[in-house]
């Protein structure tokens, strides 16, 4: 059993024997029950680095969004010499480390695919290098490159039409969380030893697919771990032993993720449940009076300047998708325990008081996993923030627990993932909307007139009826669930063999599980739309060549989001019924399908590429985001509407569910005091159904519109909301998202 | 709690409900489920729910199937959070309120009434046996004071007030607690003596826990003009925040704290 010195005062064994940060923090940390009184306000430092990251922000926004950009050298894990927020602040600095040689620079990521890339530089005044073109389209290959190239041409024409949307062929697929926190328990050494024991013990001699292609991948972790090595060298810091002190913990940690995020620009690039595990350091180093609660706090506050400043170089059609430069660095507090004690402790706390002592922010996305029985000081305290910055989001620990562990970490912007153990196939998301629009229109699509599902028969009659579209429906869903899942299968070949995440994969073990995440978009218009057909009449309006492009429903139905069950039994069915077509499939590497019910923003695009609905939902205008009753549909209140949703059941869509919700401050209470106990009471009534998700954002209309109009008004440089499963600077959305946020209900009855 | 819905007995008696509201947090403590009843017989010239005040229309729901409906809410409740019917006039169907809250009490659910009074009949004892009734399953009465002075106030409604103000007093008495509101329109229900008036008249009621004052707004306009009905204050502005302040002071909110 290995015994290092640094870890002089922790408790237990197992975690010595073997890598395993769950029963290190399971011995050693301490609950908190208390309240936020003990907090500590910003240093002087905080208050300087913050300045001068403002500042950068401030120019960046100026310059269209992107400060300055890499063309000429690939990035990786020791390509740039070390670089500061600001030169003559850096020993300020209590974390160090970011992706390139200049704050806010993004860096230049060829693997993915070399086009994107370019593209990338192009679209913002940027040269890309002529050698860079020539050696990732002549000598060696791209992801993108290699996934086009095994492409069918029904694969492409679904692409192209949008009934799939969103998948990582063009960008990193992102949503592997490396067990960052490896990296300050055990040092890089002890973890290169661990690997190559794996390696050693990798196959009998039999030189299978499978064991080939496991060998290789090792070899290539334990290269990721040396390079670590060296970029932190690159800083003058040695991080091959354990950390020594809460400073170091941060400090390695972060060296962790900052290998992840100059080798991988992958949709979201989370950083994990971190919060528990450093607690365990902060305690140890205030009890031996080497650390003071303000110092406790910069350090926190620095390590999420560092998270502020996660940067990629993207193209317009991309951020189309997902609106507001969002990396979902994200980041959890809270949870119980399998063993029923709370775990929070007093960095919990420190983690969402940076949003009080740094102002409200998008990144990182910090995530709150909620149990009614958390203590009630911390759902206080959580809601006070959240009413305060709309920052934060709410997940389920209770429903995610059994299922995930103790251990979990949010990998997107909801999705769990047992952190350390499992990796995840991403794979954006099927539109079932557009689905049902084939289904009536036999294949043919609605937008470019292709025949671009199976070519059914078609509907014929003038008005729908619920008995004939349903199985036709089910029919085109199988269709389209087969074509998903193997479409995915292509992508997540292509992205190990050329695009393999060797630096967060060496933070996890190697005998990994993994999920293979669909998703679901268009949710609740396929809902009203199958009630609107059932419960109303819905008659078809054609274009001159006989295909369906409008409906005309006279008479009222039930809708998602009143907490109906007419309708609502309907997402249920769905649900399970996309489900059950994802999961009898073949999925990649043996992984375990899962579904969500999340659109991130790509709602707004989902919903361009979308004719109009049944449900009265015009032609391509947004969809509702991701589980989220439609515009309008909701008419008895914020509390029904999250009814509506709370039946669906997590089990089914393990990839998450999403909800975002916006109440006006007046209808959330009287005083400050009240809201808080009404939002919390809110909360606790929602998740103890069994819900999965909550977006909570406090603000009433007026604000948006006004930020709108005024985004040069100092107030809304940070002004943050809570987008589906993200946040977001309100003032960085394009003006179509931002109308489409002021659209959405606000909660605020007078 | 158990999640299938409660056992009952039958509670046929009907009511002509305006609009359900799953999220109310302003109408009563804590979270809460919000009726809005149909009818009312006042005109208060600056109603913000015009389109309650009809009788003859609304959905009817019996009270043991509101009931159930809202029992899918108490999650949310706590230990504060219920139940409040509000209108429209709720005692204008107050056999079906009663039903309703009977079925609330039963279950511990905290119930309130969010009621103008206007309906109140001390002199008719059968109505006051009625009214005692709804009384014992009701624990807390949010009567709303327009007015204190009579004339004034069958200006502003189209009513007087000696009725209501009888009520505050009856409800006192049998121990319900109250919460007191009175909606604020700078030149009409501000004056100096009015307030003090009426501060006075809810100081000597014993059991007011809480004192509100409503700031006057137009949000409601666009549905009298939906309606087709003259809106008579069309001069009237939002009070400012002193004049709030200043209203507070003379209706002594301070000392209610609930």
């Amino acid at each position: 059993m290995k015994d290092y010195t640094q870890w002089e005062g922790f408790e237990g064994r197992i975690w010595k024997e073997e890598v395993n940060v769950r029963d290190f923090i399971q011995k050693n940390y301490t609950p908190y029950d208390g309240d936020e009184s003990f907090l500590a306000g910003p240093t002087d430092a905080t208050n300087k680095l913050w300045g001068a990251l403002q500042k950068l922000q401030k120019e960046e926004r100026a310059k269209g969004g992107v400060l300055d950009m890499e063309t000429d050298v690939v990035s990786s894990l020791t390509s740039y010499g070390p670089g500061y927020i600001d030169e003559n602040l850096k020993d300020l600095e209590q974390i160090v480390g970011i992706q390139t040689d200049k704050p806010l620079k993004r860096a230049f990521m060829p693997y993915g695919g070399i086009k994107m890339a370019e593209e990338a530089c192009t679209t913002y005044g940027y040269q890309p290098s002529a050698e860079l073109h020539k050696i990732f389209t002549e000598y060696t290959r791209t992801h993108n490159q290699a996934v086009f190239d095994a492409y069918t041409p029904e694969m492409r024409k679904a692409r192209h039409s949008h009934i799939i949307t969103g998948l990582p062929d063009t960008y990193g697929r992102g949503r592997i969380v490396g067990d960052y926190r490896r990296v300050a328990l055990y040092g890089i050494d002890y973890l290169i030893e661990a690997k190559q024991h794996d390696f050693n013990n990798c196959g009998d001699g039999t030189m299978t697919d499978d064991v080939i292609r496991l060998r290789e991948e090792i070899a290539r972790q334990i290269n990721a771990l040396k390079g670590m090595k060296k970029m932190a060298a690159i800083y003058g810091i040695d991080i091959s032993q354990p950390a020594r002190n809460a400073k170091e913990a941060c400090q390695w940690l972060y060296f962790g993720y900052l290998a992840a995020i100059k080798t991988q620009n992958g949709a979201a690039m989370s950083v994990g449940r971190i919060s528990t595990f450093l607690d365990i350091y902060i305690q140890r180093d205030l009890d031996n009076g080497t650390l003071t609660e303000s110092q406790a706090q910069e350090l926190i506050d620095h390590m999420v300047l560092k998270f502020r400043m996660v940067k990629f170089a993207r193209i317009p059609s991309y951020n189309q998708l997902f609106s507001g430069d969002p990396v979902w660095a994200t980041l959890e507090v809270a949870g119980i325990g399998m063993d029923g004690r709370s775990m929070v402790t007093k960095t919990c706390y420190r983690f969402l008081h940076t949003l009080e002592n740094m102002g409200p922010a998008p990144e990182p996305n910090l995530t709150v996993l909620y149990s009614p029985a958390l203590p009630e000081a911390f759902k206080k305290y959580a809601a006070k923030v959240s009413i305060d910055t709309s920052s934060v989001q709410y997940e389920n620990d209770d429903v995610m627990k059994p299922v995930w562990g103790d251990d979990y970490s949010i990998c997107c912007c909801v999705s769990a993932t047992q952190t350390g153990k499992e990796m995840q196939f991403f794979g954006a998301r099927a539109n079932l909307a557009k689905c049902l629009l084939y289904a009536i229109n036999g294949g043919v699509d609605e937008k470019n007139g292709e025949q671009v599902g199976p070519n059914y028969a078609p509907v014929t009659s003038e008005y729908l009826n619920y008995d004939e579209v349903l199985p036709k429906y089910v029919q085109m869903l199988d269709w389209l669930a087969g074509l998903y899942v193997n479409v995915l299968n292509l992508i997540q070949y292509m992205h190990d063999k050329y695009y393999y995440e060797e630096a967060e994969m060496a933070l996890i073990d190697t005998d990994v599980r993994r999920t293979f995440a669909t998703g679901i978009a268009g949710f609740s218009h396929v809902i009203d739309s199958l009630s609107a057909i059932k419960y109303a009449k819905v008659k078809t309006v054609r274009n001159e060549k006989g295909l369906v492009v409008d409906y005309i429903t006279e008479g009222d139905f039930p809708k998602y989001g009143n907490d109906d069950d007419r309708a609502d039994e309907i997402g249920v069915w769905l649900l399970r019924t996309f489900l059950d077509m994802i999961k009898k499939r073949h999925t990649y590497r043996n992984s375990e399908a899962t579904t969500s019910i999340l659109t991130i923003t790509s709602n707004v695009v989902y919903g361009k590429y979308t004719g109009a609905l049944p449900d009265g939902r015009k032609a391509y205008t947004p969809f509702a985001p991701g589980a989220n009753p439609s515009y309008g549909a909701e008419q008895n209140g914020l509390l029904a509407s999250l009814n509506s949703v709370a039946k669906l059941p997590y089990h089914w869509a393990l990839d998450g569910i999403s909800n975002t919700q916006t109440i006006n401050p007046d209808a959330l209470g009287h005083s400050d005091s009240e809201r808080v106990e009404n939002l919390v009471q809110v909360m606790d009534g929602y998740f103890d159904q069994g819900a999965h998700h909550l977006n909570v954002n406090v603000f009433g209309k007026e604000k948006l519109i006004d930020a709108m109009e005024h985004p040069e008004k100092e107030e809304y440089a940070n002004f943050t909301i809570r987008v589906s499963g993200y946040a977001v600077k309100f003032i960085d959305l394009t003006r179509e998202q931002q109308l489409d946020v002021i659209s959405r209900t606000c909660h605020g009855r007078l | 709690m158990s999640l299938a819905a409660p056992a009952m007995a039958a509670c046929n008696t009907q009511g002509m409900v305006h609009s359900l509201e799953s999220f109310g947090s302003v109408d009563g403590p804590g979270v809460r489920f919000v009726v809005f009843l149909q009818g009312c017989n006042l005109r208060c010239r600056y109603c913000h729910n015009p389109e309650t005040w009809a009788k003859d229309c609304g959905q009817p729901w019996t009270a043991d199937k509101l009931f159930q409906h809202v029992w899918r809410y108490r999650n949310y409740w706590g230990k504060k959070g219920g139940i409040t019917v509000s209108g429209g006039e709720p005692l204008l169907q107050m056999d079906f309120v009663t039903d309703l809250f009977r079925l609330a009490h039963a279950r511990k659910v905290h119930t309130a009434i969010d009621t103008a009074g206007e309906p109140f009949r001390p002199d008719d004892p059968a109505y006051l046996a009625a009214f005692d009734a709804l009384m014992e399953v009701t624990s807390l009465v949010i009567l709303d004071l327009k007015e204190i002075d009579p004339e004034k106030h069958r200006r502003l409604t189209g009513k007087s007030n000696e009725n209501i103000l009888a009520m505050a007093q009856h409800v006192a008495r049998l121990g319900v607690p109250l919460w007191i509101r009175h909606v604020l329109v700078p030149g009409l229900t501000d004056d100096e003596e009015g307030l003090r008036q009426t501060g006075a008249f809810i100081a000597s009621l014993p059991t007011v826990q809480r004192v509100e004052v409503l700031p006057y707004h137009t949000l409601g306009l666009f549905k009298w003009q939906k309606l087709g009905i003259p809106y008579s204050l069309n001069d009237a502005q939002s009070p400012t925040d002193e004049q709030v302040r200043r209203a507070e002071e003379l209706l002594m909110v301070d000392r209610y704290p609930g």
